[in-house]
């Protein structure tokens, strides 16, 4: 569950990121396709080469869904009401990979290498809490 | 067997050569306790586990931490035999530890970040990318034992 201390080291991380979410979106998802191969597949229409306006365009609205979770952080049910739709009926992500796990993880590394001792411990926590809620909301109406 | 290109090799070393095996080792397990607080359930006579700040300020918590990476050194040594090098490692923590293989892998992803945190843009998505690999076959190698 996420504490109010929680919501607060989400909110001052991600207020840090200023202007870079296409940066950060898109870096995170050329490293999870680069480490994870697999998640590859869901994306078989994407130029994947790296700096790809696909890779770039996506990742921006990875990050921008993200965001808006974060500005909803009390109600992430409702907020992300159309993407769990999007997810469970048209995109059909696995669930074992939706649980964000490949995300979340190449996320977290994009965030750490971006403020080093900054991302310490307690804003690890948080985030990682963060991206398991998101993932739950959006795996809700799987079945 | 795992094939490890030359090109992976070189990440692999030229990264553990940069860290120190007993900051990374205390911070990623104390990383591990405080994001994963039920891993605390293997460490009930570590002391004070009752607040980040105490998990990470515990002398049990930092040279248990350390032991953990010096053994991940070991592995590094020996790429082309990872189930061999983990098999007695493997062993304990199914027999006698009792510790859910799942909790590998919680380990080595941490271990990723807390790598990220200290070499910043050094940590390149090629880098990551075969780190992730290393501590999925480690887990691996760790699981391989259990009955």
């Amino acid at each position: 569950m996420l504490t109010a201390e929680d919501k607060k080291l989400i909110q001052q991380i991600w207020g840090k990121l200023g202007g870079a979410e296409e940066d950060i979106g898109a870096e995170t998802l050329w490293r999870m396709f680069h480490a994870y191969p697999p998640t590859k597949t869901y994306f078989p229409h994407f130029d994947m080469s790296q700096g790809s306006d696909q890779i770039r365009g996506h990742g921006k609205k990875v990050v921008v869904a993200l965001t808006n979770a974060i500005k909803n952080i009390d109600n992430l049910s409702q907020a992300m009401s159309e993407l769990s739709n999007l997810h469970a009926y048209n995109l059909r992500v696995d669930p074992p990979h939706f649980s964000l796990q490949f995300l979340a993880q190449c996320l977290q590394v994009v965030l750490a290498t971006r403020l080093g001792k900054e991302y310490s411990p307690e804003v690890h926590s948080a985030v990682d809490k963060f991206m398991s809620a998101v993932a739950s909301v959006l795996a809700e109406k799987y079945r | 067997m795992v094939h490890w290109s030359a090109e992976e090799k070189q990440l692999i070393t030229s990264v553990w050569a940069k860290l120190s095996v007993e900051e990374c080792g205390a911070e990623a397990l104390a990383r591990l306790l405080i994001v994963y607080p039920w891993t605390q359930r293997f460490f009930s006579n570590f002391g004070n586990l009752s607040s980040p700040t105490a998990i990470i300020g515990n002398p049990k918590v930092r040279a248990h931490g350390k032991k953990v990476l010096t053994s991940f050194g070991e592995a590094i040594k020996n790429l082309d035999n990872l189930k061999g090098t983990y098999s007695k490692l493997s062993e304990l923590h199914c027999d006698k530890l009792h510790v859910d293989p799942e909790n590998f892998r919680l380990l080595g992803d941490i271990l990723v970040i807390v790598l990220a945190t200290h070499l910043a843009k050094d940590f390149t998505p090629a880098c990551q990318a075969t780190w992730q690999k290393l501590v999925g076959v480690v887990a691996h190698a760790l699981a391989h034992k259990y009955h």
